[in-house]
């Protein structure tokens, strides 16, 4: 038992001091992506088809589309998602009523639909030491009933949507809705598929999406705590 | 006696040489080489001309390191395998799904994913199809109940339904219903082109990304015949490698959290995130998105990069060998683990189980000995088994594969041969071909089967991930214990919803 106290003492604090200190991401990693040269006339970029695979680097004409290591990558609407410049504005915080109730304290409820499980994975380890989601007051919770809102994950398929639907109906009102991955913003890798689903059906409204494939977890916590208004340093320009 | 082709992992045949054989002749064949220790790999079937389906086995000697191809063509029904070979019971059931072929006398023939039909003859009208429709087993009893969970979990799970028949705490009988991550991926990957196809070999299971698309990768280079560099088979099985690492590290962080012991689960879970930013180091994404791709590799390791990461690892192994010797020599750890969810090594063979579920019950099967291809063949890891088929003992496989895993990982890194990272692939698969695929992924066999058509297209890619053979042992496993032991004994597995839904 000392030994173990020792253990612990002796190993400190793993917890990333985030928001604040931005962790380095290694120089391959695949953030926004932007295109060269930015601008004007140019193809769209639409982060929520975007796979985030090297491939799709080398498919665009001549260098034109590259990765940063910029994670930060959420959107209050579909339409954010897509982007001329590679600029991104910044999601909205909640206002007002919402803002009051779930600012300080956000349970979710996690509906997976028709996915390959990495979302999942991901959300998982939010939960982990490292990341730590719960010092935000953000957790997840083992009924719709006891739900701020859901997170989904998945391509929303035909074998989920009805439970999907229903969990939906059962989270009581205001409630929030976050579409975490490729898959649940628009079918991801599957969306050409009979039996996928192309994402969250257009009767559930979505309060923030979270593109990747899938998102790196400070790119999901990124994205609910602007959603809450806990990180508002403006660093990505204009809120919009 | 062999009366199928025989062929090894990896390794292109005619699909003409493939026997053809009557019904009665391929039910013996299989019932006859499973009888004799043999395992089925894989057993699906493929449209054949109008009303008419080809059944393909496909089947392993492990001990000699030989495969076998054999098939027979049907029409609407065949009399059913499972009666005699308990272990095509879920391929049988599946064929039926996808071809809609009647194995007659089935005993057990339910939907497993539930959807229509994707793999019907020309000619064959699909039957009515209702997605709602399951026919549960009920054991009826004044003093029993039933417990019905899912698909929505109380945490983030993929989503099962399991639906329990109890007597108080004791679990009678545990019915697994599945296919609710059903995403069409066998489709998928006969119609999208191969840019595409990659992305869906990777998200086949996103917590064995490696795994598949090295399958993936594997069939389409033997089909293609191109061959890797050495350089790249040994990134390719360092990147396989660090995904069971951090798989294992964090299903044995899970278990610890699930008996309540947070040290544990809390030092585990960030070893399990170190090798996830390992394998982000080397290939941009978490999972190792990206990096495998035909021919070889999209990133190179350099010299550098591979030295830092072996600093890494061996602070992992530090710290891993710190945590474990806490973890596995504590008596309420073991006390708490010991007898939960126990299989047999004959219920194994029966069931035709793989991976680390099979090993934990001193079944010695890893396609890595087995059936070695790439850098295995060069640099062998020795199989890691255990006696009691409990939940400790698979826990203790998983200890002794991280062991092995960091072993080979600070052996190989530093030692990468040279050579091009990736070799150009032709633009043509070999027509009229067909080829086997298999990896040792952290769950077990990984299994691509793939036929060509005339032109060099892809007629058929079929996937087995190792949960579609392992999820029958999480149901054998649970009767006569108790029901709040499930969450446990379920992490014991860690089985994927989307590997088997597919
Ligand atoms: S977005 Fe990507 S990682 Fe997430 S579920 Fe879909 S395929 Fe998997």
């Amino acid at each position: 038992m000392l030994r173990r106290l020792w253990e612990r003492l002796r190993h400190g604090a793993d917890t990333l001091p985030y928001p604040g200190g931005t962790p380095g991401f290694p120089e391959r990693f695949r953030g926004r992506p932007v295109l060269d040269p930015a601008g004007a006339g140019g193809p769209a970029l639409d982060l929520g088809a975007c796979l985030f695979s090297p491939d799709e680097a080398t498919a665009c004409p001549e260098g034109a589309l590259r990765f940063t290591t910029e994670h930060r990558l959420a959107s209050r609407t579909r339409e954010g998602l897509v982007t001329a410049t590679g600029e991104l504005p910044s999601p909205a915080a909640l206002q007002g009523r919402a803002r009051r109730l779930f600012g300080r304290s956000l349970r979710l409820r996690s509906v997976v639909a028709g996915s390959c499980g990495g979302c999942e994975a991901e959300l998982v380890a939010l939960g982990n030491v490292v990341f730590d989601m719960a010092r935000f007051g953000v957790q997840f919770v083992a009924s719709p009933r006891h739900a701020d809102g859901i997170v989904v994950t998945g391509t929303v398929n035909p074998n989920m949507r009805a439970a999907l639907e229903k969990t939906y109906e059962a989270v009581p009102d205001p409630r929030l809705v976050i579409a975490v991955g490729a898959c649940a913003i628009g079918g991801g890798p599957f969306r050409a598929g009979p039996e996928a689903g192309t994402g969250v059906p257009a009767g559930i409204p979505v309060d923030l999406y979270i593109p990747g494939c899938p998102p790196h977890p400070l790119t999901i916590l990124d994205g609910l705590l602007r959603l809450l208004g806990r990180i508002e340093d403006g660093t990505r320009g204009p809120r919009g | 006696m062999r009366v199928g082709l025989g062929l090894r992992n990896r390794r292109a045949v005619p699909w003409p040489a493939v026997p053809c054989l009557a019904v009665q002749e391929f039910r013996r064949a299989v019932i006859d080489a499973t009888g004799a220790g043999g395992r089925v790999v894989s057993l699906f079937g493929l449209p054949d001309g109008p009303r008419e389906t080809r059944l393909v086995a496909i089947l392993a000697d492990d001990a000699r390191g030989e495969l076998d191809a054999l098939s027979a063509r049907v029409s609407l029904g065949y009399p059913a395998l499972t009666p005699e070979c308990p272990q095509t019971h879920l391929f049988e059931r599946e064929i039926a799904e996808q071809c809609g072929v009647v194995p007659e006398g089935h005993p057990w023939l339910k939907p497993v994913r539930r959807h229509p039909p994707d793999h019907l003859p020309p000619g064959v009208a699909p039957r009515p199809f209702d997605r709602e429709a399951y026919p549960f087993f009920r054991i009826a009893g004044d003093e029993l109940h039933e417990v019905g969970v899912g698909p929505v979990h109380a945490g983030v799970i993929e989503p099962g339904h399991f639906r329990f028949q109890a007597h108080g705490e004791e679990v009678l009988f545990l019915e697994i219903v599945l296919g609710y991550q059903h995403r069409g991926v066998e489709r998928l990957l006969e119609s999208e082109p191969a840019a595409r196809g990659v992305l869906i070999a990777e998200s086949i299971a996103g917590d064995s990304v490696i795994g598949h698309v090295e399958a993936w990768c594997g069939a389409l280079e033997a089909l293609a015949r191109v061959r890797k560099s050495p350089r790249a088979q040994a990134v390719r099985g360092c990147a396989l490698e660090l995904e069971r690492l951090a798989s294992h590290l964090g299903d044995v962080g899970a278990i610890a959290g699930d008996i309540a012991y947070a040290p544990a689960a809390a030092t585990l879970g960030r070893l399990r995130g170190e090798c996830l930013n390992l394998l982000m180091l080397l290939s941009g994404n978490r999972f190792g998105r990206g990096l495998v791709r035909p021919g070889g590799v999209a990133f190179d390791v350099p010299d550098d990069m591979a030295a830092a990461s072996v600093a890494r690892l061996e602070r992992v192994r530090a710290e891993f060998d710190r945590a474990a010797d806490d973890f596995f020599a504590n008596d309420s750890v073991q006390g708490r683990l010991d007898g939960v969810g126990v299989l047999t090594a004959s219920g194994c063979a029966d069931l035709g189980l793989v991976g680390p579920t099979a090993r934990a019950c001193a079944v010695p099967r890893d396609v890595r000995t087995d059936h070695p291809w790439g850098v295995y063949r060069y640099a062998h890891i020795p199989t890691a088994t255990a006696q009691a088929g409990d939940a400790s003992a698979r826990a203790v496989v998983r200890q002794l594969e991280i062991i092995r895993s960091l072993e080979f990982l600070i052996e190989q890194l530093p030692a990468l041969p040279r050579g091009a990272p990736r070799a150009a692939l032709p633009d043509r698969l070999a027509p009229d071909e067909l080829t086997v695929a298999l990896v040792e992924g952290w769950r077990g066999e990984i299994a691509h089967v793939v036929v060509t058509d005339a032109t060099g297209g892809i007629r058929r890619w079929k996937v087995t991930d190792p949960s579609f053979h392992n999820w029958s042992a999480l149901a054998a496993a649970m009767p006569g214990g108790a029901i709040s032991d499930f969450p446990l004994c379920n992490k014991s597995f860690n089985l994927s919803y989307a590997g088997h839904d597919l």
